[in-house]
């Protein structure tokens, strides 16, 4: 294993060391280090199975790490599920979505963070102000939807990614997570969510994205990270590297 | 309280911003008419019978018509926050005996009226609270934990009444029975308050939008942190709730505790939500749509009765509404 460029704590948003996970008798992935440099779009590519997934899942709270130390923002933080991540600032772009078919594009933009106003020992929806801040959180990140008030399931893949990755910066997230946010979409709509995440790095917005595909995260990542069989194989600069070279290091001809 | 697009039964909240169509399009549109299947029905109900039978638009039967409604309004309510969580609570009925049962065993050893009504609403709202933490602690489908808790408060209520049923003489219940403010009984109102409440809950606080993203999409909803679990064990003690104020009406209404089950309540509580636009799958929902499918079933019932169709003919119309009516439905967007 190659070792990581070791940057300073304070310019990593996240990271990790010695991090291992097996379900049962199967390892997931085995004494992994990986770190995210604040502002940057951080990719980790790699095979079906190689564990992606379920490295992101442990750090944002959905897996419990066997072993390993976690920091995020500079403190050790290993995170009982995704609720505390999420209170600690890190939102996950989950690869379904987690867009509510039913409700409308401002009530999936505010799930769970719904704006009230008391009144005595009540709290009631102050559903004006969330749509005035829904149409901010869209406007602010150039994403078109016919209305706030149309229901998320007449809206286009595209939309839908987008309006997913709109509710994750909203929230002031530190860092945002994507797995494989462009997999189940279109030629058009893989470009508009490409944008999309280039705009989140120029607001200087963290980024971790897992991808399969090597010519989009060479567009769109400053770092990549490759793993390979459960193990971090190696770390690149985006900037520094081909595809060939990327497929080498997936594959392990390299 | 509310914008009038709030109000249309499948719970539309579509605002201004969506181009309105022409009204011939709109009539033309079978979702429209899915959407306001309860209404449509309603207005065609009346205008039949009122042709037919003109005693039926007369303020006494209207008013009649309104105070029989009155406890399936109330129970539709609960199925309707159940249903919303694309769950069903099959015990509904049998809740209402138990509360009814409870209510005058505590009446009958004296501890008075309040004290029994309270109890009442108690041991129901326990029941649905049951109901809801076995759905989700034992990760068991809601159809098999409320037909079961249908069989068990059954027993329970046969066990503690002994088979017999109770009078209730009591001048609160009598007087909540026969006693009317305005143009209304008092258990209209009951039913008019229920309605505003479950309104508001559904509308206008996070727990309304909570409970319809957990019908909608359970495993999303848990994703964002919404304690899906939570949301459902509330939604059946709503529905037990509701039970309880049905059961407290019922006993007014009959004058006595009757260890049997209603089961055509259970039926109409189910039928009015269908009728009201409600998604049986979930995530959609609405209070006045059931309210007002709940009326429709209630008037049907009436009409036939002065055009003095057998009893017979009854369940046979009720089913095949409802079964109309879930045809429609197929055409909601």
């Amino acid at each position: 294993m190659s070792a990581p460029h070791h940057i300073p704590a304070t310019e990593a948003i996240i990271a990790c060391e010695g991090l291992s996970k097996h379900f049962g008798g199967i390892r997931a992935f085995t004494d992994v280090a990986f770190q995210a440099r604040r502002g940057e779009v951080t990719a980790v590519i790699g095979d079906n199975g190689a564990g992606k997934s379920t490295l992101i899942r442990s750090l944002v709270g959905v897996h419990q790490p066997d072993t390993g130390n976690l920091f995020f923002d500079g403190r050790a933080r290993p995170f009982a599920n995704p609720d505390e991540a999420r209170k600690a600032g890190i939102e996950t772009v989950h690869q379904n979505l987690a867009l509510i078919d039913e409700l409308t594009v401002a009530q999936n933009l505010f799930l769970n963070r719904e704006i009230v106003r008391r009144i005595g020992p009540f709290a009631f929806l102050d559903r004006k102000a969330m749509k005035r801040e829904a149409r901010l959180m869209l406007s602010r990140l150039s994403i078109n939807v016919p209305s706030i008030n149309q229901r998320v399931r007449r809206l286009s893949g595209g939309q839908r990614q987008a309006i997913s990755i709109c509710r994750a910066v909203g929230s002031g997230a530190k860092l945002v997570v994507m797995d494989e946010p462009t997999a189940a979409l279109g030629v058009q709509e893989t470009a508009n969510v490409e944008a999309l995440i280039r705009r989140l790095r120029e607001q200087s917005v963290s980024v971790i994205l897992v991808s399969h595909n090597f010519d989009q995260v060479r567009r769109l990542s400053d770092q990549i990270w490759v793993m390979r069989a459960g193990k971090m194989a190696a770390t690149v600069r985006a900037s520094e590297t081909s595809g060939n070279e990327l497929v080498a290091l997936v594959t392990g001809a390299a | 309280m509310s914008t009038p697009a709030d109000n249309a039964p499948a719970a539309h909240s579509a605002g201004a911003e969506e181009s309105r169509p022409s009204l011939a399009a709109l009539l033309l549109d079978p979702s429209f008419w899915a959407d306001w299947a309860s209404v449509v029905g309603l207005v065609g109900l009346v205008i039949v019978f009122g042709i037919a039978q003109p005693v039926f638009l007369s303020v006494a039967n209207l008013q009649a018509l309104l105070l029989a409604a009155a406890i399936l309004v109330v129970l539709s309510i609960g199925q309707t926050f159940v249903i919303a969580t694309s769950g069903i609570d099959l015990s509904l009925a049998a809740a209402v005996m138990l509360g009814a049962i409870i209510l005058g065993l505590v009446n009958a050893a004296d501890y008075g009226i309040f004290i029994a009504c309270m109890l009442a609403v108690l041991a129901t709202s326990a029941v649905g609270f049951l109901n809801g933490l076995i759905i989700t602690a034992g990760k068991i489908p809601d159809f098999v934990v409320t037909l079961g808790t249908l069989s068990g408060i059954t027993g329970l209520g046969l066990i503690l009444s002994g088979g017999e049923p109770t009078m209730v003489g009591s001048t609160f219940l009598l007087r909540l029975a026969s006693g009317s403010f305005g143009p209304f009984g008092y258990p209209v109102w009951v039913a008019i308050a229920a309605v505003i409440v479950a309104h508001i809950a559904l509308y206008h606080t996070r727990f309304g939008v909570h409970l319809l993203a957990t019908g909608g999409q359970a495993e999303s909803a848990g994703a964002l942190g919404i304690r899906t679990n939570r949301v459902k064990i509330a939604a059946y003690t709503i529905s037990g709730l509701c039970a309880g104020i049905a059961a407290i009406l019922l006993v007014a209404r009959i004058g006595s505790a009757e260890p049997q089950i209603n089961t055509s309540l259970l039926l109409n509580s189910v039928a009015a939500v269908v009728l009201g636009g409600v998604s049986l799958f979930g995530g959609r929902a609405s209070i006045l749509g059931p309210a007002i499918g709940a009326l429709m079933l209630t008037a049907l019932v009436n009409g036939l009765t002065l055009l003095n169709v057998s009893a017979f003919y009854q369940p046979l119309a009720v089913g095949a509404i409802v079964v109309l009516a879930a045809l429609i439905m197929r055409y909601q967007k």
